[in-house]
């Protein structure tokens, strides 16, 4: 499926020889956070004291239920404000600036709770994405004639996603008549008629089908052999292991592990944090056979049990089964 | 019964001023709360600048129509900044809650007796629209006469002019909301966030959006000043702005002329009801007991809620609406 992966061996070969620690400095960092902090009453919800993203890699952010993640990503893209903390984007700073300046900046996101513009069309929705366009200007939208030419390329350009995305068909529906797995592709979609250098995605596949997850991963890889950054947030594990080229663990706010996908995936640490939280959700897969259907919430902690257990079988993740996909968490 | 006076001024209040005033101020008013998702409840402040802006300015100070009118618009757009810059960024119903008390705070500043040597207090202003009618192309012709209904040619003015600037607002609502601007309101309506997560300034975005539907909004209070020739305090209040959104909801909220033939539906249904139940309590239709001639003028907004009502439930989108984006809203 992928034909060119030479941003892929540069991200692993950059990100190889690193000391698998929480903080770990990497090579050529697009992203560097720092001591961000996020009290809500008495519960601190993020307290990452230092993490850095590599340009150019997919990089995994991990962690049960709670641990933050959401949180985090609100933060960094302006979404919320932090007690503390300061962060770099491309070596400029982005602490206390407004959500859509951080947009603009190339660091773009979509919302773990789908956002689509229910009463716009599906074209209009990918439209609305492309930056820089004459016709958003008050005065000049009274004019068609300054902006119907890039209107017209914008359209091209959406169009072009759409029909990577499969959604071409639905281009002239209202978003809100789209399936929630659509809408999930509709806003990933979205967010790439920013064309940004760093997209980070809240959960992208929730919901997703697992033959549609297939060509999402695709998707999600060709972002990175487009020379985007990507930082994105995901429950399967098979999925994770699949595609990421580092992985980042949070737990109760901080960041606990960081790692190749191997090495975070046999992480003591890194089971304890999903166990730690979900003692009362039974293991459902060992070695991709179901034990007990346990606690069909808890799946995010157990799955990652599945998948290292195939790893230190055989190395290698099995492809997604479809049942997974069932006992996946639905967006909370 | 005397059904020719009845169906007249129904048919003259189709295109009345009084149906051109609520159509401007519905105009401002769909930009919005139909386009951009603003809930403003404070329309009839804008009407009452625009309006006051020019009665002050000529009737007070002496000065030209046209600084009046200059006054006016300069009024809505600072009104628009000071609703806006505090409120905007905050939830939606903050809004809504400033808008109307700003709105009720500026109706008693004109009722002011203190203030009475500038805004006339309760009385108003009057003596301000000899500019305007001096300007008019029709004066001393005698106005038209199509049979069923005449208008003067002091009416006959005010209709040219006020129609020409629903025209030219419908126009530039149009050019605009099919326009990458309009597509940004549109989007903010649905999702804020989703917006700014794709790099516009939400905030810049609602206040233009704000700032347009007050200078509308302010159109319509200078025909409705010029039309009378007098302001009042009283007529700027929360009664007009519930006017108004009944009529962007009738028409169909979001729908260009939407807030046009809203107005006029509105208006002629009033009418229509007021002058029918009047001429049948005049001539003793219905018996005392039934509904006396005082009551009468209740009776026509009972009869009118319900016709709403009805709308509501057959046609939630209003008469231009597009049915599939109503039912969008279930999912
Ligand atoms: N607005 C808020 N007010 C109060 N508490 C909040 C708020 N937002 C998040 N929290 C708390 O902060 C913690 C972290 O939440 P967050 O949404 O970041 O988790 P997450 O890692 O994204 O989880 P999930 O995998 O379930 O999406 C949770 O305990 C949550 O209850
Ligand atoms: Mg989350």
């Amino acid at each position: 499926m992928d034909a060119d992966r030479a941003a892929r061996s540069r991200a692993v070969e950059a990100l190889a020889g690193l000391p698998c620690e929480p903080g770990v400095p990497k090579p050529d960092p697009i992203l560097i956070a720092d001591n961000v902090v996020r009290r809500f009453g008495g519960l601190t919800a993020v307290d990452v004291k230092h993490v850095e993203v590599q340009r150019g890699s997919i990089t995994a952010l991990i962690g049960p239920n709670g641990a933050g993640k959401t949180t985090f990503f609100n933060l960094l893209t302006g979404f919320d404000a932090p007690d503390e903390g300061s962060w770099t984007f491309n070596g400029r700073s982005l602490s206390g600036v407004a959500a859509h300046k951080v947009a603009r900046a190339g660091m773009v996101r979509t919302f773990q709770l789908t956002k689509a513009l229910s009463k716009l069309k599906v074209i209009d929705n990918m439209r609305l994405g492309a930056t820089g366009q004459r016709g958003e200007t008050f005065w000049r939208a009274l004019l068609p004639g300054t902006w119907k030419q890039q209107e017209a390329e914008v359209t091209a350009r959406a169009e072009d996603l759409l029909t990577r995305f499969k959604l071409i068909a639905k281009k002239d529906d209202f978003a809100g008549s789209l399936s929630g797995g659509q809408r999930k592709l509709l806003e990933m979609a979205r967010a790439l008629m920013v064309q940004p250098e760093m997209v980070m995605l809240d959960e992208p596949m929730a919901g997703v089908n697992p033959a549609l997850t297939q060509s999402l991963l695709g998707h999600v890889k060709q972002l990175r052999e487009d020379g985007m950054t990507v930082l994105f947030v995901e429950h399967d594990m098979d999925m994770v292991h699949d595609i990421s080229d580092w992985i980042i663990v949070m737990g109760q706010g901080g960041v606990i592990a960081e790692g190749t996908p191997d090495k975070v995936m046999a992480d003591p640490r890194v089971i304890d944090a999903y166990l730690g939280a979900h003692h009362d959700g039974a293991v459902k897969t060992v070695g991709g056979e179901e034990v007990d259907a346990g606690d069909l919430e808890e799946s995010g902690g157990v799955t990652l049990i599945g998948a290292v257990d195939e790893l230190s079988q055989d190395d290698v993740p099995s492809p997604p089964v479809s049942g997974d996909d069932d006992f996946r968490k639905e967006p909370a | 019964m005397n059904w020719s006076s009845i169906f007249s001024v129904s048919l003259e209040a189709i295109i009345g001023s009084t149906t051109i005033a609520y159509a401007l101020a519905a105009i401002g008013l769909n930009v919005h709360f139909g386009y951009t998702g603003l809930l403003n409840f404070g329309q009839s402040a804008f009407l009452g600048v625009g309006a006051y802006g020019i009665a002050i300015t000529v009737a007070t100070f002496s000065q030209s129509l046209w600084l009046g009118v200059a006054i006016g618009l300069a009024a809505a757009v600072i009104l628009a900044l000071l609703l806006g810059i505090p409120t905007l960024r905050l939830r939606a119903d903050y809004l809504a809650i400033v808008t109307i008390a700003a709105a009720e705070i500026i109706r008693l500043f004109y009722r002011a007796t203190d203030l009475r040597k500038w805004t006339g207090a309760s009385d108003g202003l009057q003596s301000f629209s000899q500019d305007f009618y001096d300007l008019n192309p029709f004066a001393g012709s005698k106005g038209i006469d199509l049979g069923l209904i005449t208008f003067t040619d002091r009416e006959l003015w005010i209709l040219v002019v006020g129609w020409t600037l629903v025209l030219l607002s419908c126009l530039v609502v149009y050019l605009l909301m099919s326009s990458p601007w309009g597509r940004v309101l549109k989007a903010i309506r649905e999702d804020e966030d989703a917006v700014r997560s794709l790099g516009k300034n939400v905030f810049s975005y609602k206040m233009q959006s704000l700032v347009l539907g007050g200078v509308i909004g302010a159109l319509g209070g200078f025909v409705f000043a010029l039309d009378r020739a007098a302001v009042q305090p009283d007529t700027y209040g929360t009664e007009f702005t519930f006017f108004a959104y009944t009529i962007v909801i009738l028409g169909g909220a979001a729908r260009v002329f939407g807030p046009v033939v809203g107005s006029m539906i509105f208006w002629v249904l009033l009418v229509f009801i007021d002058s029918t139940l009047s001429e049948a309590s005049n001539n003793k239709v219905f018996p005392e007991w039934f509904m006396t001639t005082s009551q009468a003028g209740s009776v026509r907004y009972i009869l009118v809620g319900l016709g709403l009502i009805l709308l509501l439930i057959y046609r939630p989108q209003g008469i231009f609406g597009d049915k599939r984006e109503v039912m969008l809203d279930g999912r």
